[in-house]
């Protein structure tokens, strides 16, 4: 009889991989009703972003949240690495010639690939807002906030790096939206939920899902781009 | 028909392999492929060569023997079909045809174009069976009731023919579509569900054991499995596989 942990077998490995993916994608929605509001122009946007910044560094319940968003950040990319690592080894010799187009999507096979584009992305974007916000250098609005909005929209307009940062940032959302079409779907038969009768259910919500929410993500930095 | 092949010939598991050329003519579009590859071989034998080596039995779809690489798909370009039940006028005239074996790790390649796959028999081995004493005083199946669903769904899983086409076709090499196949199979029916726990356990411990990848859910497997068995396996294995790890009892 079987003693491995919840870990070590292969499918145990996909739960966590889909349990994370599936929290980070709980996190998405989360980050983007915060985003939108950069939307909102003049001084009210800025003393109203910079408010929901700070509750967002301070406040014990998001700070618990995004504790879990770390972890899962990063046990979601060490388990993809391992499984990638352990489905090369699967197949040492591959075949002289081979179709793969002929029965699966491109984007399932190639998680890895975009997941490592994400990866670069977040760790940019972490660095860029997430730790100035945190360790500055940063302004002061007229509410004595940290003036986050600032650093954001400058980020995004400043010059030749506003546009190549705006490109990036449209970019690595194109990746997430195509790491997700296949992903919400598989996320949901790895756990054992898609069974015959949702699937179609599953995978519908899961293109819309994955579509929507980078498409809305992106907005933001063409408009901040394009506007200021 | 004139065909050029590309096959795959290594003279043993140790020795290195490569792809050779043969031209081939005098083909009939009503050959099957194996009976293709036999008339390659007959003229291989004149000429004083090794035949190319490879796996069939029933010819008739329901061994699962025939494990052919072909044309870049495991049983060749023809869905829900095995090698050995393909046609020639799958091919046009003059097409260059690549044939290679299976490639995965827990699959290693014996002799050209067949390879070890007792990976499956240890998989079943650890658990794909019932445990009934049938000693004599065996019960009928049939007097236990069975859901018309289940029953269905049981039987399709039950098509599985063990050709090992879902490893081969996967790109991660994962044997998740025959496991699961085979889990459901029995999950489903009264008689099997008594052991389904340990069962899903075991065979699931051996397949990683072997060295098949996981799946990653790109559904190659379901669209080159010749008996057409289906992701929701796959679905229900995840399911039984966790049921049975938080359950701490059996
Ligand atoms: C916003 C961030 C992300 C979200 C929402 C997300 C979501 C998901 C989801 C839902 C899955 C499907 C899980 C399954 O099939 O069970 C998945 C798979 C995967 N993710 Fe991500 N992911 C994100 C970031 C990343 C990053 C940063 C990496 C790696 C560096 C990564 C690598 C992978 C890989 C390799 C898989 C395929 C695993 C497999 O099927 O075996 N992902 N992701
Ligand atoms: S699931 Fe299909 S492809 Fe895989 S071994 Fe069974 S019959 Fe062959
Ligand atoms: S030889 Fe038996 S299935 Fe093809």
């Amino acid at each position: 009889m079987s003693n491995s942990a919840l870990i070590q077998s292969s499918l145990a490995k996909k739960y966590w991989m889909a349990a994370t993916g599936l929290f980070l994608c709980l996190f998405l929605v989360g980050h983007l009703a915060g985003n939108l509001q950069l939307l909102i122009s003049g001084e009210e946007g800025l003393l109203q972003f910079n408010e929901y910044a700070k509750f967002m560094t301070s406040n014990p319940v998001v700070m618990i949240l995004s504790y879990l968003t770390y972890i899962s950040i990063l046990f979601h990319a060490i388990d993809g690495f391992v499984l990638t690592v352990q489905n090369r080894k699967a197949r040492p010799k591959n075949y002289a010639y081979s179709k793969p187009s002929e029965n699966s999507l491109w984007t399932s096979r190639n998680m890895a690939l975009l997941g490592t584009i994400i990866l670069v992305f977040i760790i940019l974007h972490m660095r860029q807002f997430w730790y100035v916000m945190h360790w500055g250098p940063i302004g002061v609005d007229s509410a004595g906030n940290k003036d986050l909005y600032t650093v954001t929209i400058t980020a995004f307009t400043d010059g030749t790096f506003g546009l190549l940062y705006t490109i990036g940032y449209v970019v690595a959302m194109v990746a997430i939206a195509l790491h997700l079409s296949h992903g919400f779907q598989s996320a949901f038969q790895s756990l054992g939920l898609r069974t015959d009768k949702l699937k179609k259910a599953i995978i519908i919500v899961g293109y819309i899902f994955a579509m929507l929410i980078p498409l809305l993500f992106a907005i933001i930095p063409v408009y901040i781009h394009l506007t200021h | 028909m004139k065909l050029k092949l590309k096959i795959w010939r290594q003279k043993n598991a140790a020795a290195e392999g490569k792809m050779v050329d043969y031209d081939i003519s005098d083909v009939s579009s009503d050959m099957s492929f194996l009976e293709m590859l036999d008339v390659l071989n007959e003229t291989l034998i004149k000429k004083g060569e090794e035949p190319v080596e490879f796996d069939h039995d029933c010819r008739e779809g329901i061994c699962g023997s025939c494990s052919l690489y072909i044309n870049g798909e495991p049983h060749g370009p023809q869905k829900l079909t095995t090698a050995c039940q393909l046609h020639m006028r799958s091919f046009k005239d003059g097409e260059t045809i690549y044939i290679e074996p299976w490639r995965a790790k827990a699959f290693p390649v014996i002799k050209d174009l067949v390879v070890d796959r007792t990976a499956f028999d240890r998989i079943i081995q650890a658990g794909g069976y019932i445990s009934v004493n049938t000693s004599g005083n065996t019960i009928d199946a049939n007097a236990t009731p069975v859901p018309k669903d289940d029953a269905d769904s049981a039987f399709d899983a039950a098509t599985c023919i063990g050709c090992g086409a879902c490893v081969a076709a996967c790109r991660n090499a994962s044997a998740m579509l025959f496991v699961s196949a085979k889990v459901s199979q029995l999950a489903l029916l009264p008689q099997g569900e008594v052991e389904a726990n340990v069962r899903a356990l075991n065979m699931v411990e051996q397949m990683d054991k072997e060295g098949f990848g996981n799946c990653t859910v790109t559904g190659a497997c379901e669209a080159e499995c010749p008996k057409g068995i289906s992701l929701g396996n796959i679905t229900r294995l995840n399911r039984e596989y966790m049921k049975a790890k938080l359950n701490p009892v059996d």
